[in-house]
């Protein structure tokens, strides 16, 4: 009878643990912004593990790339989570005050490799150099923002400030890379293209940014950027066009951010955010065109961002500049996804370009420029509404 | 000549097993070992059990352990896992009254990883004076020299064990080892040098220091990376009332500083120290067990602090009998509640970049239960929690499961 009683305590036991409740549970979907967008294909679906793979997982080291200078040794190491990133993998670049394109490349330009691999020397700015710190932006919801049509972008620009509101967003003028092919019905001027990504919307696309990012931040090449950071030679290509590929197809199917409750006090900040003119240049709403891939073609989005570039005031002018952009002019952050940044920055906020805010209201304070209105609008706020408006974008 | 006779003997006998109904089983002797009380660690190489064919000096062993798990991580779950995780086969020999000779070759996850992590030749000179040479486990804590899965209670090895440090880590090398026996206590060493570790401890896929992944060089047993001798030591002390204490240290220079005569860079050493006790309590015969180790290595401060330059971690298991009696007619069962707590902190220290402190670290509570049929097989039923940070210190991925094994020697 014991016997048979163990049988049955055996049996249970394996009864209980054939089941998932014992297993940590997923988060909600709202409080990550790692996942696809819905509607992909399954061969898209595997596409978007192949990228998932080779940007979170795909570790270089001397033996498959890294370096010998470089940034970070993973595309993961600075997009924790695909949120924004942390101090410690802060990219710095450099070059001159004007826009008359980077005078530094032939000295390392236009990006800093501040490590190396031993037995190697990182990289110095050279004399005469300005330099900017670019903080890790997040990965979510590129995609939509790369299906936006130029001609809504051209449309939200006002670089003569007609409305006469303060506002004078300008797109960022770009020369275009030799293997990036441009969008259908792209606007060109002076044989320049409209960035939209970086922090002050110098890339093209996202293969222009990923192809530069594992050249300039992991010092790898590909056949897009075949020329070795350390040496100034072209090399053999260290990661493949399959694998590129992938990451941009990852990036580009990565769910938008889920914006968390929406309670009486959110939709009060959310007015209060329309009140104060933070609307202008965040845009809460843009639509995309037509994508090929079609679970993003014609969709509408809550990116708050309006692409553009604005005059963010003397105190962000770091007197180094990226295309047509001003020494003074950043591209408009998206807003989304802005409360789940502790989560990728491990537990504290680095907000702006180079993440000198230390939380939300720093940041809206650090505003100048084209910002300046809305800050003295902030700051007349009473504690209350403040504290409104900030929950809304903690919401985001 | 003689031993080289019984080996091949021993090999016809073993190729030729449809031959084997025909052998008088007697033939077989069978010495076994409770590898439940092991008298030091250092010993655990030798207290294993053996069969032994008539009066051949070549003995045969090893053990077996296969397992089921049921794991996820963060919601995502891998489901159903059947792993055969190793297989180990001994092979000894008393080549003559004070020279014997041990083996250890593993199989890991089926035929992954085929690895001869023990084989050497022992010359003893005096109690205190023994010579050791061939592949041999650098002593560094406990686990490394004990790691037999059917002695321990838990179906995943510690995470500080095999993960910061390298068990299963050996070499070649040569060294020297002893005993001292006074009335209650006994005191060892052992100290050897080796070949070493290399540059893959700062620049692996584990974007982390990790010195496991010096084992994947194939090269090591045969040449060192870099020319520089390992030296691991250890000092026991054991009191057969209280317990043992270990104390050791394992340290050289791991990067290739030189090709060809040209300097390529400064000697960099790794160094590492451990500190291991078990013991068991008369009172309750709770069998306790632990060992905490250091690591330092030196890294250039122009590389990244991706890889850490110190590190720090261990664990602590409970083995407390709950049962002994007759099971399914196994006179000596043995049912046990177990627990483990583990914690590692592969990176140490602060980012350069704004002072915060670097996280990358692992803690694991493991509550258990394990049947002992007989002293040398096992039944494990193990949950598992894990809480693992990343470098920034972000919410941690949580991973949880259970997993039901077994282990045991042959």
């Amino acid at each position: 009878m014991n016997g048979l009683k163990y049988i049955l305590i055996s049996f249970s036991l394996l009864n209980i643990v054939s089941c998932s409740q014992f297993e940590p549970s997923a988060p909600n979907g709202n409080q990550v912004l790692d996942g696809p967008i819905e509607g992909l294909t399954t061969s898209e679906h595997k596409q978007f593990v192949n990228g998932d793979l080779a940007f979170n997982s795909q570790i270089f080291t001397v033996d498959n790339g890294l370096g010998p200078l470089f940034v970070a040794t993973s595309c993961g190491s600075c997009h924790a989570g695909d949120g924004k990133g942390h101090p410690f993998t802060t990219l710095t670049r450099f070059g001159q005050t004007d826009e008359t394109g980077n005078q530094f490349l032939n000295q390392g330009g236009p990006q800093l490799q501040n490590r190396a691999v031993p037995g190697f020397t990182p990289e110095q700015i050279p004399a005469g150099a300005t330099f900017s710190k670019f903080l890790p932006p997040a990965n979510t919801g590129l995609g939509f923002l790369d299906a936006v049509s130029d001609s809504d972008i051209i449309a939200w620009a006002d670089p003569t400030d007609a409305n006469a509101d303060g506002i004078s967003g300008v797109p960022n003028w770009v020369a275009m890379k030799n293997y990036v092919d441009a969008r259908p019905n792209s606007v060109v001027q002076n044989g320049k293209y409209i960035g939209r990504f970086g922090r002050k919307g110098s890339a093209y696309n996202l293969l222009q940014q990923t192809a530069q990012a594992y050249n300039q931040d992991i010092g790898v090449t590909s056949t897009y950027e075949a020329v070795e950071t350390y040496s100034g030679s072209a090399s053999d290509p260290e990661v493949s066009n399959q694998t590129l590929t992938d990451v941009v197809f990852y990036l580009k199917t990565l769910k938008a951010p889920v914006p968390r409750a929406e309670t009486t006090e959110i939709l009060s900040g959310k007015q209060l955010f329309t009140n104060v003119g933070c609307a202008n240049c965040h845009r809460p709403e843009m639509k995309t065109g037509v994508s090929t891939i079609p679970a993003l073609s014609d969709k509408t989005f809550y990116p708050y961002t309006d692409l553009l570039l604005h005059d963010m005031g003397a105190a962000l002018d770091d007197g180094y500049t990226e295309g047509s952009a001003k020494t003074f002019e950043w591209r408009t952050t998206p807003l989304w996804g802005l409360g789940l940044s502790k989560n990728s920055q491990g537990g504290k906020y680095y907000l702006l370009h180079d993440g000198r805010a230390n939380s939300i209201e720093d940041a809206i304070l650090l505003h100048g420029g084209e910002g300046d209105s809305s800050k003295e609008k902030y700051k007349s706020l009473t504690d209350e509404e403040k504290k409104k408006l900030i929950l809304f974008l903690e919401s985001l | 000549m003689r031993t080289l006779k019984y080996l091949l003997i021993l090999c016809l006998a073993i190729s030729s097993y449809d031959l084997a109904a025909q052998i008088d089983s007697t033939l077989f002797r069978r010495t076994t070992k409770d590898t439940t009380k092991v008298l030091m660690n250092m010993d655990a190489i030798y207290n294993r059990p053996f069969l032994s064919v008539s009066k051949l000096p070549v003995a045969v062993g090893g053990y077996v352990e296969a397992n089921w798990q049921h794991q996820g991580t963060n919601g995502v779950s891998e489901g159903h896992q059947f792993q055969m995780r190793r297989l180990t086969l001994f092979l000894g020999s008393s080549i003559y009254k004070k020279i014997k000779f041990l083996s250890e070759i593993e199989f890991e996850d089926g035929t992954k990883e085929i690895n001869i992590e023990f084989a050497s030749v022992d010359v003893e000179l005096h109690p205190l004076l023994n010579f050791r040479g061939g592949i041999v486990m650098n002593p560094i804590g406990a686990f490394n020299q004990n790691h037999d899965g059917p002695k321990w209670e838990f179906i995943d090895r510690p995470i500080s064990a095999t993960e910061m440090l390298p068990a299963t880590w050996s070499n070649v090398g040569f060294g020297l080892f002893g005993k001292l026996y006074k009335k209650n206590w006994v005191y060892a060493y052992e100290t050897y040098l080796t070949n070493g570790f290399d540059d893959k401890i700062i620049s692996n896929s584990q974007n982390k220091t990790f010195l496991p992944a010096s084992k994947l060089n194939p090269n090591r047993f045969e040449e060192s990376s870099n020319g520089q001798a390992l030296i691991t030591t250890k000092v026991a002390v054991k009191n057969r009332k209280i317990g043992e204490l270990g104390l050791s240290y394992m340290g050289g220079v791991f990067n290739k500083f030189q090709d060809d005569g040209i300097n390529l860079n400064k000697k960099r050493r790794v160094d590492v120290w451990a500190i291991d006790f078990n013991t068991t309590l008369r009172a309750t015969k709770t069998y306790i067990t632990t060992e905490w180790a250091f690591v330092n290595v030196d890294i250039p401060d122009t590389y990244t602090q991706q890889y850490g330059n110190k590190q720090a971690g261990g664990f602590v298991d409970f083995v407390q009998p709950v049962i002994r009696r007759n099971i399914f007619g196994f006179t000596r069962s043995v049912v046990n509640a177990v627990f483990r707590f583990e914690y590692v902190d592969w990176n140490i220290g602060k980012f350069t970049e704004n002072g915060a402190s670097i996280r990358e670290d692992v803690i694991s509570i493991m509550p258990g239960l394990s049947w002992r049929p007989f002293p040398q097989t096992v039944f494990r039923l193990n949950y598992r929690y894990k809480w693992q940070t990343d470098i920034l210190g972000n919410p941690p991925a949580k991973t949880g499961g259970f997993q039901f094994g077994f282990s045991s020697y042959f």
